[in-house]
């Protein structure tokens, strides 16, 4: 137990002093909060950047936050209890919505991804599905003895992948791999042996060329080969990532400067103020800029954990886990594909890349967490 | 199914944190892996890349040097550069070529002409990343347009660039020739290095011997382009030098004189400064626009000119090869009186016609009845034959060859003149080598008055009057007469080879000059017509050289058959005869006699220069030198 002793300190900290009076009647989490305001502060000053110092988009994405930050407020507001309670229910309401895009949803880009139901605004089920998918997940294991036993594991599994597949079918390839990412992150926080651990990792490299054959599209197919080999086609599909290479490696160890980015403004990086611009920030803030940010990530990131570990129920802390573990996700597969690790999904850095929906998940997922984190009861453990 | 209370919530807690320390050491070492990996890119590799975003953002523009300008004696610009805006694409840069074409066709008055040469630019062998011109001359509303659609269109720009002007384009084409686009063979001969901005090159005349004068350096911008190929500034600029502006021995109204004598005729007028060789006027008559050719002559319009019957493109001044009839006689009779093979008191008789023995061939005069007795004298002012098919005999064709040769005949004797062709002077071997068949006394007897084997250009036989005005001095023709800036004419101009005439009795010259003016004031002159009332003296000689045939698939129409067949009128001719300032040579093809046709055709250019032009003159050097630098 040397290693769980890790976020046994000040167990209780929280639950008294001079902080609990306003921050938890906010039910906010002022440490998370500044985290993230810091990071939002400094992701609109590299968009401005990136977006070819643009005011408007600035603003847009300003606005975004905002109400992305007011979601977040909500969700912080709901007791876990309720997020429990409601999590079968969202589920199955979740999978109708895919069921509905598959049928009838609009997109571009040959994929359907969005919903339009009369009197509703357009929303994407599968974002949804970034949070319902841990909750449901969360919900059904922790009704279990834990570690789980083989079965529940296989129950949770299914849970996890029907959703998964019906995202793929859109197809959305990256939110798929979110959305399954955070329920086995369940599972694993649940206590999945090792072995079956090892077992399914197994079973996902030998997958890999089945996935290769059957369920991948040539355009995904393409993209892994140009990870490979970008100079095959230097003017087509390696465009992008020779381009954010050159972008991030000339950026140096301290970078071009603030607007001194010469492959973003002058339009060599493409996506420089959506998906690319992590590119954007190491060209003009080089590697310590780099190092900063991950750095930012890291802080949060050990923020929430410490908020999972500190979670007083095994619901809470499995969906507190998971939700922490795809922010992290974001940041890896956005980072590794533009700096020419993996291939290119179209996966934004998460609370900097310029766009709406992802970012109000996002916040609602750290809604979530201080939810978790301030709806604590007087009981002992 | 119970919440919780039942479980053994700390183990589950104790399970939990055990996997959340798992999870936090895979996120520190994935992140770590994600540092290791923008560490490799940005420091390890970070030259790699500045130098791949440098290469994105830099590029090398070359800055081609203005092309001097040309300029005649007096300062007249005969060759220009007026900046034309033109829109090019790049084909490097355009993503889908068609779509551009048609939207650029939509924006712009693109002809199919346009059309069809870009595509042939298209296909040729160039430069990577060259902008290739689709149409020029582009007006404001045009360029306001594109600039409007110019996000649309990826790798199209709006270029402005200096093209040739001539503003006298028809008067002075074959004489300073024009510049065009450079053509693949002439990529595989320039300096690439020196070229690579320059677009167009001298094709012909003085455009193409002065190419290395005229064209200047190459200068250099390294320039920030964004993705799409925009130039966004210039971060470096090494200026190009100009080429150097020149001028030539040419008056512009001396040639506009000429073009107008020759006006609906087909003919060349060549006359020469003779103290210097430089060349007043070199016309060949029609011309042509030669602005048609600089950016590229459109297919229909290239065959008008090439397929028209009066050839409008064929330089007859310099190329045109025509049997010099007599007036070949002035240099065959200081080359009889040289050579011993008469004298000056020498008289024949002349029955009108010439044998070689008796009831043999009869060569006629083309005086029927015949002169009767004539000296040298008498045979050069009539233009007797008979007199000089015996001389010619007597002189035999080695000497004839020889002396003609000395007078320039047979060869290119110009320092500069671009293209000049050189005639033939028969020899023995000479027939040889393209008859296959010995040289006969008949043979020599035709040479004799010019005709035969013998060709000559008109520019070769106002160089060979020149040498008699000269009095046996060489002042091989030429058309530079000064260079603007540090170089001197000697410097770029050929040097001269040509030996002064010696001949044993220098007086031959007077002697044969004297029998020249008589053909201009001579009672019997042959051109007496042309040169009567003249305030000043002048020597000449008439000629007629015959058309011996017509190609056989040309079609004519029938009067044109006629007129075509008949003879070219021929004059060369000096004046003042003591003190030439000009010699002149005029050819009118099918134009009938020399003395009717081209005698006073040479008479107003010899007007023209010795009472109006020479003398009112404002040497260009004396007046641009002075103020500029």
């Amino acid at each position: 137990m040397a290693a769980g002793g890790l976020f046994d300190q000040a167990e209780n900290q929280s639950l008294s002093g001079a902080g609990r009076s306003f921050w938890s009647v906010l039910h906010i989490d002022p440490i998370l909060l500044f985290l993230l305001l810091f990071l939002i502060t400094g992701g609109l000053v590299v968009l401005f950047s990136g977006a070819d110092q643009n005011m408007e988009v600035v603003k847009a994405q300003g606005i975004r936050m905002g109400v992305a930050l007011v979601v977040m407020v909500v969700f912080a507001q709901l007791d876990p209890l309720v997020f429990r309670r409601w999590a079968p229910w969202l589920y199955v309401a979740g999978l109708m919505a895919l069921l509905a895009v598959l049928l009838f949803g609009v997109g571009a880009k040959g994929a359907q991804r969005w919903l339009a139901l009369p009197g509703l605004p357009r929303f994407q089920p599968s974002e949804l599905m970034k949070l319902v998918v841990p909750m449901m997940t969360a919900w059904y294991l922790s009704r279990r003895y834990l570690p789980p036993r083989l079965r529940y594991v296989a129950v949770a599994l299914l849970i996890v992948i029907l959703p998964m597949a019906m995202i793929i079918m859109q197809p959305d390839l990256g939110t798929s791999l979110l959305v399954g990412a955070a329920g086995i992150f369940v599972i694993f926080f649940a206590g999945m042996s090792w072995k079956l651990i090892g077992a399914f990792l197994g079973l996902v490299s030998v997958s890999a060329p089945l996935m290769w054959f059957f369920v991948m599209r040539d355009y995904q197919k393409q993209r892994v080969l140009t990870l490979l080999d970008p100079q095959s086609d230097p003017l087509g599909a390696g465009w992008n990532i020779i381009q954010s290479k050159t972008a991030i490696g000339s950026g140096g160890f301290e970078g071009k400067g603030w607007l001194q980015g010469t492959q973003s403004h002058l339009e060599f990086l493409p996506e420089s103020h959506t998906d690319f611009i992590v590119a954007v920030l190491a060209e003009e803030f080089g590697f310590l800029g780099i190092v900063c940010l991950l750095g930012l990530y890291l802080l949060i990131i050990f923020r929430c954990l410490y908020i999972a570990a500190m979670a007083q129920d095994s619901f809470s802390r499995l969906l507190a886990g998971a939700l922490t573990m795809t922010f992290f996700i974001y940041i890896f597969v956005n980072v590794g594909m533009v700096s020419g690790l993996l291939p290119v999904v179209g996966v934004p850095l998460p609370l900097i890349s310029y766009g709406g929906t992802s970012s109000v998940t996002l916040m609602a997922a750290f809604g979530v967490l201080m939810s978790i984190h301030t709806h604590r009861r007087m009981i002992s453990a | 199914m119970p919440w919780g209370e039942f479980k053994d919530t700390v183990a589950e807690r104790r399970l939990f944190q055990r996997r959340a320390v798992v999870m936090l050491i895979l996120v520190v070492t994935m992140l770590g892996v994600l540092v290791a990996r923008m560490y490799q890119l940005q420091v390890v590799e970070h030259e790699i890349y500045t130098t791949l975003s440098d290469k994105n953002r830099v590029q090398v523009q070359s800055v081609s040097p203005p092309r001097g300008l040309i300029y005649d004696r007096n300062g007249e610009l005969l060759a220009e550069n007026r900046p034309v805006f033109s829109v090019t694409l790049v084909p490097e840069r355009v993503g889908d070529m068609e779509q551009t074409l048609a939207k650029l066709g939509r924006l712009l008055d693109v002809s199919d002409e346009d059309r069809e040469r870009f595509r042939r630019l298209l296909q040729e062998r160039r430069r990577p990343f060259q902008a290739l011109p689709l149409r020029y001359d582009l007006n404001e509303q045009e360029i306001a347009r594109l600039a409007v659609h110019r996000h649309e269109l990826p790798g199209v720009e709006v270029a402005a660039e200096l093209v040739r002007y001539y503003p006298h384009g028809e008067l002075t084409a074959h004489a300073l020739g024009y510049v065009g686009r450079i053509n693949r063979q002439e990529l595989q001969r320039i300096d690439p290095v020196n070229y690579a901005g320059t677009n167009y090159i001298g094709k012909s005349g003085v455009e193409r011997f002065y190419e290395g004068l005229l064209h200047g350096r190459v200068g250099y911008q390294h320039v920030e382009t964004n993705a799409r190929g925009r130039t966004l500034r210039v971060l470096e600029r090494e200026n190009p030098v100009p080429g150097e502006d020149i001028e030539l021995h040419m008056d512009l109204r001396m040639q506009r004189l000429a073009h107008k004598l020759l006006d609906g005729q087909r003919g060349a007028i060549v006359a020469v400064e003779p103290s210097t060789g430089g060349l007043l006027a070199l016309a060949s008559v029609p011309g042509f626009d030669a602005n048609l050719f600089v950016t590229g002559i459109g297919v229909d319009a290239y065959r008008e000119l090439s397929e028209s019957p009066d050839n409008p493109l064929f330089n007859r001044a310099l190329r045109g090869q025509y049997p010099p009839g007599s007036t070949l006689k002035p240099m065959l009779a200081v080359a009889g009186l040289d050579s011993g093979a008469t004298t000056r008191d020498k008289t024949i008789w002349d029955p009108g016609f010439f044998t070689l023995k008796t009831g043999g061939r009869r060569w006629r005069d083309w005086k029927r009845s015949g002169h009767g007795w004539v000296d040298l004298k008498d045979s050069v002012a009539q233009s007797c034959d008979i007199y000089f098919y015996e001389m010619a005999v007597d002189m035999g064709v080695d000497t004839m060859h020889d002396y003609l040769s000395r007078f320039g005949f047979g060869e290119d004797a110009t320092l500069d003149v671009s293209g000049a062709l050189s005639g033939i002077v028969p020899s023995r071997d000479w027939k040889r080598a393209i008859h296959n068949e010995p040289w006969y006394p008949g043979d020599s007897v035709n040479l004799g008055i010019g005709q035969g084997f013998m060709l000559a250009t008109p520019l070769q036989l106002a160089t060979a009057t020149s040498v008699i005005a000269n009095r046996g001095t060489w002042a091989e023709p030429r058309l530079l007469k000064g260079v603007m800036g540090d170089v001197t004419v000697d410097e770029v101009l050929p040097r001269q080879t040509h030996q002064a005439i010696a001949l044993k009795n220098p007086d031959t010259w007077e002697f044969v000059a004297d029998a020249m003016a008589e053909v201009m004031h001579g009672t019997k002159g042959t051109a007496r017509g042309a040169g009567r009332g003249a305030s000043y003296r002048m020597a000449g000689k008439t000629g007629t050289a015959q058309v011996f045939s017509l190609a056989e698939d040309e079609e004519y129409v029938e009067e044109d058959v006629r007129e075509r067949l008949r003879d070219h009128a021929l004059f060369v001719g000096f004046a003042p005869v003591d003190n030439p300032k000009i010699a002149v040579a005029v050819i009118v093809e099918n134009g009938g006699s020399g003395s009717g046709t081209a005698a006073p055709v040479a008479r107003a250019m010899f007007d023209a220069w010795l009472l109006e032009y020479s003398g009112n003159e404002n040497p260009v050097l004396a007046v641009e030198s002075g103020g500029q630098n």
